[in-house]
């Protein structure tokens, strides 16, 4: 089956967000890859970032802090998804817990350090 | 038989190349043997042959490359034809995945034939611009295996209405051409009509690919009398009647008939029903009015556009007067999501005049008028502007 990674995106918040709401975001997050698997899916990989204020990029050799590109929403994290086809794809990303933010998805050309490579 | 083909390769531009083949070989074989009773069935199958054998040729190289997601069913091909592999073909040029741009260009290109030069003067860009869109698609299409299958039952309607809509923005681009000095560009209208026809008989339980069709056909019957001999243009209450397609209307009023019949009516369906009530009243004073009124209103609950309100005032002006439309008209414009919209100012334009206000209305045809492209749109506005200039300084 083709992969393809999903990245996250939620909007940054000075404060963050809210004690319950983060607490209902990981929750939905830790459901997520049975969810998948129920609809014919598989989360092969995933990582969940810190947020981007503890980032550091480097560029030309030159370390900055912060993330690499100022943006209003930020990558919260990402996860690589098996699926039978685009459609198939977009269906099971859909299902992905957000705060005001959304996903992008994008087939996987390669991958090292993951099972099933294609 | 490019729809077939594709089954094959599961690459698109192979299959192109194996159908372009297959032309060339035909020339050949029907000089030499006359041409075969089924033509095209005799072309869709050596394309076949030829794609198959192609595919043979590089199968190391094919493996290596990202291929289209075929439906896992392996259904006989239906005698006469490959319809389901044509509609696949249309989910797969139309799917939302691609922008709207990419999804008219691949749909005139693949399912049309049209050659991209001819595409690409149609939508007023450069060949190049135009040859680097479709391929960028076709290679997202590969890339992020858009599947090659008509969508289930759940997705279908929408992913029809998304087809549709590639049709219907294809035809009203050659209704009234954005640019250049013909109002009519005859042959993209003509493949719309022929799109819509096509997936108005593989999908006949689609009430909205009916509708399409019917709004299609509604308006494809006054195409011959919607400029004069000069190629002006001709408002609908100056069009000889007599020679619109009374065949054409007919059929558009059984489908409608039978798409409200089915269910609850969508877009398409309520913007066929209007265009025939315009089609079927015998003069413009005849026009029934209050039913359009009540059409629009059918329309706005469920397709709630500043477009259907700009169009719905002109049916309003009609029914309540000019006065009652212009401030809906001006509740637009200060709204300002129709900006840049040249039917617009038009309308105000049309409206202020019959208000008895020409100073107003020339104005409002000056904005009209820097707003289009299209030669004959431009001529009728500036006629109509100079007459209201002249009407303003006569007071």
């Amino acid at each position: 089956m083709p992969q393809y990674a999903v990245l996250i995106y939620n909007r940054e918040l000075p404060d963050g967000f809210p004690p319950e709401q983060l607490r209902d975001l990981m929750q939905a997050n830790e459901e997520l890859p049975a969810r998948v698997a129920e609809n014919g899916g598989q989360i092969v990989a995933g990582v969940a970032l810190e947020p981007p204020a503890t980032a550091t990029a480097i560029r030309g050799g030159a370390f900055t802090d912060g993330p690499f590109a100022e943006t209003k929403e930020a990558i919260a994290g990402l996860y690589v998804l098996e699926a039978r086809d685009l459609d198939h794809a977009l269906a099971l990303a859909a299902m992905t817990p957000s705060i005001d933010g959304g996903v992008e998805v994008r087939p996987v050309f390669g991958t090292f350090g993951i099972p099933g490579a294609s | 038989m490019l729809a077939a083909t594709v089954r094959v390769t599961r690459d698109i531009d192979a299959a192109e190349e194996a159908v372009q083949d297959a032309y060339v070989q035909a020339l050949a074989a029907w000089a030499r043997d006359g041409v075969p009773a089924r033509p095209g069935a005799w072309l869709t199958t050596v394309s076949r042959r030829i794609a198959l054998n192609n595919l043979r040729r590089d199968r190391t190289l094919q493996r290596k490359l990202p291929l289209l997601i075929m439906a896992e069913d392996t259904q006989p091909t239906p005698p006469g034809g490959f319809p389901d592999d044509r509609l696949r073909l249309v989910f797969t040029c139309c799917h939302p995945a691609l922008s709207a741009e990419a999804q008219v260009a691949l749909t005139l290109r693949l399912i049309c034939g049209v050659s991209t030069p001819d595409i690409a003067r149609a939508f007023l860009v450069s060949e190049p611009a135009m040859a680097a869109r479709i391929t960028r698609a076709k290679k997202k299409i590969a890339a992020a295996h858009i599947p090659y299958a008509v969508p289930a039952a759940a997705e279908l309607p929408g992913r029809l209405d998304a087809a549709l809509t590639v049709v219907h923005l294809l035809y009203t681009t050659g209704h009234t051409a954005a640019s250049g000095a013909d109002l009519i560009r005859d042959d993209l209208a003509d493949r719309a009509l022929d799109l819509a026809r096509m997936l108005h008989q593989l999908l006949p339980a689609g009430r909205e690919a009916a509708g399409l069709l019917a709004l299609l056909l509604a308006h494809q019957a006054r195409r011959d009398t919607r400029t004069d001999a000069d190629g002006g243009l001709l408002r609908l209450e100056e069009q000889d009647r007599s020679r619109w397609d009374h065949d054409q209307i007919a059929e558009a009023d059984r489908l409608i008939v039978a798409a409200l019949k089915a269910g609850p009516p969508g877009r398409f369906t309520l913007q066929a029903a209007i265009a025939a009530l315009h089609a079927q009243a015998r003069c413009y004073a005849d026009t029934d009015w209050p039913q359009i009124l009540t059409l629009y209103d059918a329309l706005l609950t469920i397709w709630p556009a500043p477009v259907v309100l700009l169009n719905r005032a002109a049916a309003l002006s009609m029914t309540e007067g000019p006065q009652a439309a212009l401030a809906v008209v001006e509740s637009l414009e200060d709204d300002g999501s129709l900006a840049g919209y040249h039917y617009l100012p038009a309308t105000k334009a049309d409206l202020l005049r019959r208000l008895g206000r020409p100073a107003e209305a020339a104005e409002a045809y000056q904005a009209a008028l820097t707003l289009t492209s299209n030669r004959a749109e431009q001529e009728f506005l500036n006629r109509r502007m100079v007459m209201a200039r002249r009407q303003a300084s006569a007071r």
